[in-house]
Protein backbone atom coordinates (compact mmCIF):
# COMPACT_ATOMS: atom_id res chain seq x y z
CA UNK A 1 0.00 0.00 0.00
CA UNK A 2 1.19 3.20 -1.17
CA UNK A 3 0.66 6.31 1.05
CA UNK A 4 1.56 9.56 0.16
CA UNK A 5 1.28 12.68 2.20
CA UNK A 6 1.37 16.35 0.84
CA UNK A 7 3.03 18.94 2.88
CA UNK A 8 5.73 19.11 5.43
CA UNK A 9 4.02 21.10 7.99
CA UNK A 10 2.50 20.28 11.55
CA UNK A 11 -0.54 18.09 9.90
CA UNK A 12 1.71 16.36 7.38
CA UNK A 13 4.51 15.25 9.95
CA UNK A 14 2.89 14.16 12.84
CA UNK A 15 0.77 12.27 10.72
CA UNK A 16 3.59 10.39 8.56
CA UNK A 17 5.61 9.95 12.29
CA UNK A 18 2.48 8.80 13.67
CA UNK A 19 1.79 6.49 10.74
CA UNK A 20 5.15 5.02 10.18
CA UNK A 21 5.38 3.74 14.24
CA UNK A 22 1.90 2.01 13.41
CA UNK A 23 3.28 0.64 9.97
CA UNK A 24 6.53 -0.11 11.62
CA UNK A 25 5.98 -4.34 11.02
CA UNK A 26 4.50 -3.27 7.33
CA UNK A 27 6.92 -1.00 6.17
CA UNK A 28 9.89 -3.30 7.41
CA UNK A 29 8.45 -6.06 5.18
CA UNK A 30 7.84 -3.91 2.24
CA UNK A 31 3.74 -4.27 2.23
CA UNK A 32 3.36 -0.13 3.34
CA UNK A 33 5.34 2.65 1.77
CA UNK A 34 5.07 6.49 2.93
CA UNK A 35 6.41 9.10 1.13
CA UNK A 36 6.38 12.63 1.82
CA UNK A 37 6.10 15.79 -0.79
CA UNK A 38 6.85 18.79 0.79
CA UNK A 39 7.94 22.43 -0.54
CA UNK A 40 10.36 23.35 1.31
CA UNK A 41 13.61 20.88 3.27
CA UNK A 42 12.80 23.16 6.60
CA UNK A 43 10.12 23.13 9.13
CA UNK A 44 9.11 25.91 10.94
CA UNK A 45 7.53 26.24 13.97
CA UNK A 46 4.68 28.63 13.33
CA UNK A 47 3.42 29.88 16.68
CA UNK A 48 6.99 31.01 17.31
CA UNK A 49 6.97 33.58 15.07
CA UNK A 50 5.23 36.07 17.33
CA UNK A 51 7.52 35.75 19.53
CA UNK A 52 9.89 36.83 16.94
CA UNK A 53 7.44 39.76 16.22
CA UNK A 54 7.89 40.75 19.57
CA UNK A 55 11.85 40.12 20.13
CA UNK A 56 11.54 37.28 22.12
CA UNK A 57 12.88 34.07 19.76
CA UNK A 58 15.48 34.39 17.01
CA UNK A 59 13.95 33.31 13.74
CA UNK A 60 16.50 30.56 13.31
CA UNK A 61 15.08 29.32 16.77
CA UNK A 62 12.28 28.41 14.69
CA UNK A 63 13.53 25.75 12.20
CA UNK A 64 14.40 22.08 12.03
CA UNK A 65 15.46 20.73 8.71
CA UNK A 66 12.50 17.87 7.79
CA UNK A 67 14.41 15.03 7.40
CA UNK A 68 15.65 15.14 10.73
CA UNK A 69 11.94 15.07 12.19
CA UNK A 70 10.78 12.43 10.40
CA UNK A 71 10.81 8.31 11.36
CA UNK A 72 12.84 6.08 9.69
CA UNK A 73 11.56 4.34 6.49
CA UNK A 74 9.47 7.48 5.34
CA UNK A 75 10.83 8.90 2.39
CA UNK A 76 11.21 12.60 1.97
CA UNK A 77 11.56 15.34 -1.34
CA UNK A 78 11.62 18.23 -0.89
CA UNK A 79 9.73 18.72 -4.23
CA UNK A 80 6.45 20.76 -4.24
CA UNK A 81 2.94 19.03 -6.22
CA UNK A 82 2.16 20.90 -8.73
CA UNK A 83 -0.91 18.61 -9.76
CA UNK A 84 -3.26 16.49 -8.18
CA UNK A 85 -4.89 13.96 -10.37
CA UNK A 86 -6.92 12.57 -7.63
CA UNK A 87 -8.83 10.47 -10.16
CA UNK A 88 -6.08 8.36 -11.64
CA UNK A 89 -4.30 8.28 -7.71
CA UNK A 90 -0.90 10.27 -8.79
CA UNK A 91 0.31 13.73 -8.70
CA UNK A 92 2.61 15.45 -10.43
CA UNK A 93 5.86 17.21 -9.20
CA UNK A 94 7.55 20.73 -9.84
CA UNK A 95 10.95 18.75 -11.07
CA UNK A 96 8.29 16.62 -13.01
CA UNK A 97 8.08 13.29 -11.16
CA UNK A 98 5.46 11.56 -11.00
CA UNK A 99 4.33 10.03 -7.79
CA UNK A 100 1.68 7.36 -7.62
CA UNK A 101 -0.35 6.02 -4.59
CA UNK A 102 -3.24 4.35 -2.71
CA UNK A 103 -3.68 6.57 0.00
CA UNK A 104 -3.00 10.19 -0.26
CA UNK A 105 -3.56 13.43 2.66
CA UNK A 106 -2.83 16.35 1.88
CA UNK A 107 -2.04 18.80 4.26
CA UNK A 108 -0.60 21.77 2.68
CA UNK A 109 -1.69 24.59 4.92
CA UNK A 110 -2.59 28.28 4.43
CA UNK A 111 -1.55 31.75 3.86
CA UNK A 112 -2.14 34.93 4.78
CA UNK A 113 -3.46 37.39 2.18
CA UNK A 114 -3.27 41.25 3.39
CA UNK A 115 -2.95 41.99 -0.54
CA UNK A 116 -6.24 41.17 -1.16
CA UNK A 117 -7.51 43.86 0.92
CA UNK A 118 -6.65 47.51 -0.76
CA UNK A 119 -3.47 49.61 1.07
CA UNK A 120 -3.33 46.79 4.12
CA UNK A 121 -0.36 45.04 3.00
CA UNK A 122 1.68 48.98 2.81
CA UNK A 123 0.19 49.97 6.17
CA UNK A 124 0.01 47.56 8.28
CA UNK A 125 2.20 44.86 9.97
CA UNK A 126 1.63 41.43 10.55
CA UNK A 127 3.03 37.95 12.83
CA UNK A 128 2.09 35.22 10.04
CA UNK A 129 5.77 35.01 7.72
CA UNK A 130 9.46 35.27 9.10
CA UNK A 131 9.90 38.78 6.81
CA UNK A 132 6.27 40.01 8.38
CA UNK A 133 7.42 38.80 11.87
CA UNK A 134 10.65 41.14 11.88
CA UNK A 135 9.40 43.68 10.37
CA UNK A 136 6.87 43.70 13.08
CA UNK A 137 9.63 43.57 15.79
CA UNK A 138 11.39 46.69 13.57
CA UNK A 139 8.05 48.73 13.54
CA UNK A 140 7.45 48.55 17.08
CA UNK A 141 11.06 48.71 18.04
CA UNK A 142 10.85 52.28 16.42
CA UNK A 143 7.52 53.61 17.19
CA UNK A 144 7.10 56.71 19.30
CA UNK A 145 3.32 56.41 20.44
CA UNK A 146 -0.01 57.15 18.98
CA UNK A 147 -3.18 55.20 18.33
CA UNK A 148 -2.74 51.25 18.18
CA UNK A 149 -5.12 49.52 16.22
CA UNK A 150 -5.70 45.92 16.09
CA UNK A 151 -8.35 44.55 13.16
CA UNK A 152 -8.46 40.89 11.90
CA UNK A 153 -9.88 39.87 8.83
CA UNK A 154 -11.91 36.20 8.07
CA UNK A 155 -10.74 33.51 7.92
CA UNK A 156 -7.54 33.73 9.62
CA UNK A 157 -4.87 31.50 10.97
CA UNK A 158 -5.12 30.68 15.24
CA UNK A 159 -8.45 32.28 16.34
CA UNK A 160 -6.48 33.78 19.86
CA UNK A 161 -3.24 35.59 17.25
CA UNK A 162 -6.12 38.64 17.78
CA UNK A 163 -6.18 38.69 21.68
CA UNK A 164 -2.47 37.54 22.19
CA UNK A 165 -0.88 40.15 19.92
CA UNK A 166 -3.08 42.61 22.02
CA UNK A 167 -2.22 41.71 25.43
CA UNK A 168 1.47 41.44 24.21
CA UNK A 169 1.90 44.26 22.62
CA UNK A 170 0.30 45.94 25.79
CA UNK A 171 3.00 44.76 27.87
CA UNK A 172 5.74 45.40 25.13
CA UNK A 173 4.90 48.91 25.25
CA UNK A 174 4.04 48.39 29.57
CA UNK A 175 7.78 47.20 29.78
CA UNK A 176 8.96 50.15 28.10
CA UNK A 177 7.30 52.49 30.20
CA UNK A 178 5.33 54.08 27.39
CA UNK A 179 1.48 53.72 28.42
CA UNK A 180 1.40 57.09 28.44
CA UNK A 181 1.81 57.31 25.07
CA UNK A 182 0.15 54.57 23.21
CA UNK A 183 -3.31 53.91 23.08
CA UNK A 184 -5.22 50.42 21.99
CA UNK A 185 -8.53 49.72 19.64
CA UNK A 186 -8.99 46.48 18.69
CA UNK A 187 -11.77 45.75 15.82
CA UNK A 188 -13.18 42.05 15.43
CA UNK A 189 -15.58 40.84 12.69
CA UNK A 190 -18.00 39.74 14.82
CA UNK A 191 -20.76 41.18 17.25
CA UNK A 192 -18.71 40.38 20.24
CA UNK A 193 -14.40 40.15 21.30
CA UNK A 194 -13.55 36.68 19.73
CA UNK A 195 -15.53 33.74 18.46
CA UNK A 196 -15.50 32.00 21.63
CA UNK A 197 -18.42 33.60 23.68
CA UNK A 198 -16.75 32.42 26.98
CA UNK A 199 -13.06 34.07 25.83
CA UNK A 200 -14.86 37.26 24.98
CA UNK A 201 -16.62 37.58 28.12
CA UNK A 202 -13.14 37.18 29.62
CA UNK A 203 -11.03 39.61 26.71
CA UNK A 204 -13.85 42.41 27.75
CA UNK A 205 -12.88 42.32 31.65
CA UNK A 206 -9.05 42.13 31.19
CA UNK A 207 -10.03 45.35 27.91
CA UNK A 208 -11.89 47.46 30.43
CA UNK A 209 -8.69 46.91 33.12
CA UNK A 210 -6.47 48.27 30.62
CA UNK A 211 -8.55 51.06 28.74
CA UNK A 212 -8.45 49.34 25.49
CA UNK A 213 -11.37 50.71 23.28
CA UNK A 214 -13.18 48.39 20.78
CA UNK A 215 -15.12 48.09 17.98
CA UNK A 216 -17.12 44.65 17.06
CA UNK A 217 -18.89 43.83 13.63
CA UNK A 218 -15.90 45.32 11.77
CA UNK A 219 -14.61 43.55 8.55
CA UNK A 220 -11.65 44.99 6.40
CA UNK A 221 -12.96 47.08 3.28
CA UNK A 222 -9.31 49.09 2.55
CA UNK A 223 -6.56 50.90 4.17
CA UNK A 224 -5.94 54.50 3.32
CA UNK A 225 -2.28 55.21 4.06
CA UNK A 226 -1.95 58.45 3.69
CA UNK A 227 -4.93 59.53 5.74
CA UNK A 228 -3.92 56.44 7.80
CA UNK A 229 -7.83 55.36 8.15
CA UNK A 230 -8.75 51.52 7.95
CA UNK A 231 -12.43 51.48 6.65
CA UNK A 232 -15.02 48.74 7.28
CA UNK A 233 -17.51 46.89 4.83
CA UNK A 234 -19.69 48.03 7.76
CA UNK A 235 -19.03 51.56 6.61
CA UNK A 236 -17.15 53.00 9.88
CA UNK A 237 -14.06 54.26 9.42
CA UNK A 238 -11.27 54.09 12.39
CA UNK A 239 -7.64 56.29 12.24
CA UNK A 240 -4.64 54.89 13.25
CA UNK A 241 -0.76 55.44 13.87
CA UNK A 242 -0.03 51.83 13.97
CA UNK A 243 -2.33 49.35 12.66
CA UNK A 244 -1.94 45.55 13.31
CA UNK A 245 -3.66 43.23 11.14
CA UNK A 246 -4.25 39.62 11.44
CA UNK A 247 -5.09 39.26 7.75
CA UNK A 248 -7.50 36.75 6.35
CA UNK A 249 -6.33 33.99 4.89
CA UNK A 250 -6.64 31.46 1.79
CA UNK A 251 -5.57 27.93 1.25
CA UNK A 252 -2.61 27.19 -0.97
CA UNK A 253 -2.77 28.38 -4.85
CA UNK A 254 -1.86 24.79 -6.02
CA UNK A 255 -5.29 23.85 -3.73
CA UNK A 256 -7.43 26.43 -6.32
CA UNK A 257 -4.80 25.83 -9.38
CA UNK A 258 -6.32 22.04 -8.95
CA UNK A 259 -9.50 23.14 -8.41
CA UNK A 260 -9.74 20.86 -5.02
CA UNK A 261 -12.05 23.75 -3.29
CA UNK A 262 -12.58 27.43 -3.64
CA UNK A 263 -10.34 29.23 -1.36
CA UNK A 264 -8.13 27.03 -1.22
CA UNK A 265 -10.19 24.69 1.30
CA UNK A 266 -10.71 21.67 -0.06
CA UNK A 267 -14.05 20.16 1.14
CA UNK A 268 -14.11 17.23 3.94
CA UNK A 269 -15.90 14.67 5.87
CA UNK A 270 -15.79 16.49 9.72
CA UNK A 271 -15.28 13.31 10.89
CA UNK A 272 -13.55 11.16 8.76
CA UNK A 273 -11.61 13.65 7.16
CA UNK A 274 -12.29 12.24 3.38
CA UNK A 275 -12.28 14.19 0.51
CA UNK A 276 -15.66 14.44 -1.09
CA UNK A 277 -15.92 12.14 -3.81
CA UNK A 278 -12.53 10.74 -3.43
CA UNK A 279 -12.56 7.28 -1.05
CA UNK A 280 -8.93 7.15 -0.62
CA UNK A 281 -8.11 10.78 -0.35
CA UNK A 282 -8.06 12.71 2.81
CA UNK A 283 -6.65 15.93 3.82
CA UNK A 284 -5.99 17.71 6.88
CA UNK A 285 -4.98 20.90 8.79
CA UNK A 286 -5.40 24.46 7.54
CA UNK A 287 -6.01 22.80 3.98
CA UNK A 288 -10.02 21.60 4.73
CA UNK A 289 -13.07 23.58 4.68
CA UNK A 290 -14.33 21.79 8.14
CA UNK A 291 -15.78 25.28 10.05
CA UNK A 292 -13.34 24.53 13.48
CA UNK A 293 -10.48 27.14 14.06
CA UNK A 294 -7.39 27.05 11.51
CA UNK A 295 -4.85 26.10 13.85
CA UNK A 296 -2.16 23.78 14.70
CA UNK A 297 -3.45 22.45 17.38
CA UNK A 298 -6.64 20.71 14.98
CA UNK A 299 -4.05 19.39 12.74
CA UNK A 300 -2.00 18.09 15.27
CA UNK A 301 -5.65 15.94 16.56
CA UNK A 302 -7.07 15.24 13.28
CA UNK A 303 -3.44 14.10 12.00
CA UNK A 304 -3.59 11.51 15.21
CA UNK A 305 -6.95 10.39 14.25
CA UNK A 306 -6.02 10.10 10.83
CA UNK A 307 -3.06 8.31 10.82
CA UNK A 308 -5.27 5.82 13.24
CA UNK A 309 -7.54 5.22 10.07
CA UNK A 310 -4.54 5.18 7.51
CA UNK A 311 -2.90 2.03 9.24
CA UNK A 312 -6.52 0.24 10.31
CA UNK A 313 -6.76 0.55 6.27
CA UNK A 314 -3.88 -1.24 5.44
CA UNK A 315 -3.85 -3.16 8.37
CA UNK A 316 -8.08 -4.49 8.30
CA UNK A 317 -9.15 -2.60 5.35
CA UNK A 318 -11.40 -0.11 7.25
CA UNK A 319 -10.71 2.87 9.17
CA UNK A 320 -11.74 2.77 12.65
CA UNK A 321 -12.26 6.00 14.38
CA UNK A 322 -13.73 9.60 14.12
CA UNK A 323 -11.95 12.53 14.35
CA UNK A 324 -14.26 14.33 17.34
CA UNK A 325 -13.00 18.19 16.63
CA UNK A 326 -10.97 18.59 19.15
CA UNK A 327 -8.95 21.60 19.58
CA UNK A 328 -6.80 23.06 22.21
CA UNK A 329 -5.32 26.49 22.14
CA UNK A 330 -3.06 28.42 24.60
CA UNK A 331 -3.98 32.14 24.68
CA UNK A 332 -1.39 34.53 26.03
CA UNK A 333 -3.09 37.16 28.00
CA UNK A 334 0.51 38.98 28.27
CA UNK A 335 4.26 38.60 28.42
CA UNK A 336 3.78 36.68 31.89
CA UNK A 337 0.39 34.57 31.91
CA UNK A 338 -1.85 32.73 29.67
CA UNK A 339 -4.40 30.37 29.61
CA UNK A 340 -6.09 27.82 27.74
CA UNK A 341 -9.44 26.62 25.29
CA UNK A 342 -10.33 23.10 25.00
CA UNK A 343 -13.57 22.26 23.05
CA UNK A 344 -14.87 19.98 20.33
CA UNK A 345 -17.35 19.49 17.86
CA UNK A 346 -20.00 18.35 21.00
CA UNK A 347 -18.78 20.29 24.07
CA UNK A 348 -17.98 24.00 24.27
CA UNK A 349 -14.60 25.66 25.73
CA UNK A 350 -14.45 27.17 29.21
CA UNK A 351 -11.34 29.21 29.82
CA UNK A 352 -10.17 29.37 33.40
CA UNK A 353 -8.34 32.46 34.56
CA UNK A 354 -4.76 33.19 33.35
CA UNK A 355 -1.99 32.26 35.23
CA UNK A 356 2.12 32.13 35.40
CA UNK A 357 2.38 28.42 35.08
CA UNK A 358 0.28 28.13 32.12
CA UNK A 359 2.67 30.78 30.37
CA UNK A 360 5.34 28.44 31.45
CA UNK A 361 3.79 25.46 30.10
CA UNK A 362 3.42 27.36 26.70
CA UNK A 363 7.06 28.60 26.78
CA UNK A 364 7.53 25.02 27.68
CA UNK A 365 5.73 23.62 24.25
CA UNK A 366 7.53 25.80 22.39
CA UNK A 367 10.26 23.63 22.81
CA UNK A 368 8.57 20.36 23.27
CA UNK A 369 6.87 21.07 20.01
CA UNK A 370 9.46 18.99 18.31
CA UNK A 371 8.78 15.88 20.37
CA UNK A 372 4.95 16.52 19.20
CA UNK A 373 6.00 16.98 14.91
CA UNK A 374 8.03 13.26 15.92
CA UNK A 375 4.39 12.06 16.68
CA UNK A 376 5.90 11.36 20.74
CA UNK A 377 3.61 13.90 22.13
CA UNK B 1 -25.81 32.18 -12.73
CA UNK B 2 -26.84 32.48 -9.07
CA UNK B 3 -26.11 29.77 -6.72
CA UNK B 4 -27.10 28.16 -3.29
CA UNK B 5 -24.59 27.31 -1.42
CA UNK B 6 -24.63 25.51 2.24
CA UNK B 7 -22.57 26.49 5.17
CA UNK B 8 -22.95 23.40 7.61
CA UNK B 9 -21.95 25.12 11.31
CA UNK B 10 -23.79 22.83 13.34
CA UNK B 11 -21.99 21.88 16.23
CA UNK B 12 -18.77 24.05 15.98
CA UNK B 13 -17.67 26.99 18.41
CA UNK B 14 -15.05 28.57 16.64
CA UNK B 15 -14.99 30.61 13.99
CA UNK B 16 -18.67 29.96 14.45
CA UNK B 17 -21.09 30.33 11.94
CA UNK B 18 -21.32 33.76 11.38
CA UNK B 19 -17.17 34.04 11.27
CA UNK B 20 -17.88 31.25 8.23
CA UNK B 21 -20.74 33.42 6.98
CA UNK B 22 -18.06 36.37 6.72
CA UNK B 23 -15.96 33.86 4.72
CA UNK B 24 -18.26 31.76 2.17
CA UNK B 25 -19.64 35.99 1.41
CA UNK B 26 -16.31 36.81 0.28
CA UNK B 27 -16.50 33.87 -2.06
CA UNK B 28 -19.77 33.90 -3.51
CA UNK B 29 -20.92 36.08 -6.08
CA UNK B 30 -23.82 39.10 -6.23
CA UNK B 31 -27.09 37.23 -6.09
CA UNK B 32 -25.69 33.95 -4.13
CA UNK B 33 -27.54 32.50 -1.58
CA UNK B 34 -25.99 31.23 1.57
CA UNK B 35 -27.80 28.69 4.20
CA UNK B 36 -26.44 28.86 7.44
CA UNK B 37 -26.98 25.47 9.45
CA UNK B 38 -26.88 26.34 12.95
CA UNK B 39 -27.12 24.94 16.21
CA UNK B 40 -26.36 28.14 18.13
CA UNK B 41 -29.67 29.49 18.79
CA UNK B 42 -27.33 33.48 18.89
CA UNK B 43 -26.89 33.03 14.85
CA UNK B 44 -30.64 33.73 14.61
CA UNK B 45 -30.05 37.23 15.80
CA UNK B 46 -26.12 37.77 15.34
CA UNK B 47 -26.09 36.65 11.35
CA UNK B 48 -29.47 38.95 10.39
CA UNK B 49 -27.48 41.67 12.40
CA UNK B 50 -24.76 41.46 10.16
CA UNK B 51 -26.16 40.92 7.09
CA UNK B 52 -28.75 44.27 7.77
CA UNK B 53 -25.62 46.26 8.75
CA UNK B 54 -23.42 45.08 5.89
CA UNK B 55 -26.47 45.88 3.25
CA UNK B 56 -27.24 41.69 1.97
CA UNK B 57 -30.42 40.34 2.53
CA UNK B 58 -32.12 38.23 4.97
CA UNK B 59 -34.05 35.66 3.08
CA UNK B 60 -35.49 33.52 5.70
CA UNK B 61 -35.01 32.11 9.49
CA UNK B 62 -36.07 29.10 10.53
CA UNK B 63 -35.80 26.54 13.43
CA UNK B 64 -36.16 22.98 12.82
CA UNK B 65 -35.01 20.25 15.29
CA UNK B 66 -32.83 22.46 17.28
CA UNK B 67 -31.02 23.46 14.00
CA UNK B 68 -31.13 26.84 12.86
CA UNK B 69 -31.48 27.49 9.12
CA UNK B 70 -30.60 31.72 8.21
CA UNK B 71 -30.84 32.04 4.49
CA UNK B 72 -28.50 34.84 3.13
CA UNK B 73 -28.45 36.71 -0.59
CA UNK B 74 -25.48 38.52 -1.11
CA UNK B 75 -26.23 41.56 -2.35
CA UNK B 76 -23.39 44.17 -3.11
Amino acid sequence: MRILIVGGGMGGTILANNLARRLKGELKANKAQITMLSASDKHMYQPGLLYVALGRMAPDELYRDQASLLEPGIQFHADPVEEFHLDKNHVKTKSGKTFNYDLIAIATGSRAVPEEIPGLAENSINVYTEEAALKFFKTINEFKGGRIVIATGVPHKCPMIPPEVTFTLYDFFKDRGMLDKVSFHYCYPIGRLHSLEPVSKWMQGEFNARGITTETLFNMKEVDGAKKVVRSEEGSEVKFDLLVAVPAHKGMQVVEKNNLGKGGWIPVDRNRLTIEGHKNAFALGDTTNIPISKAGSTAHFEAEALAENLASIVKIGTPVRDYDGKVFCFIEAGKDRATYAMFNYNNPPDPKPPTKSIHWFKMAYNQLYWASARGLL
Amino acid sequence: MAEKKTIDARGTYCPGPLMELIAGMKMASVGDELEVLSTDEGSAKDIPEWINKVGHQVVSTTEANGTWHVVVRKMK
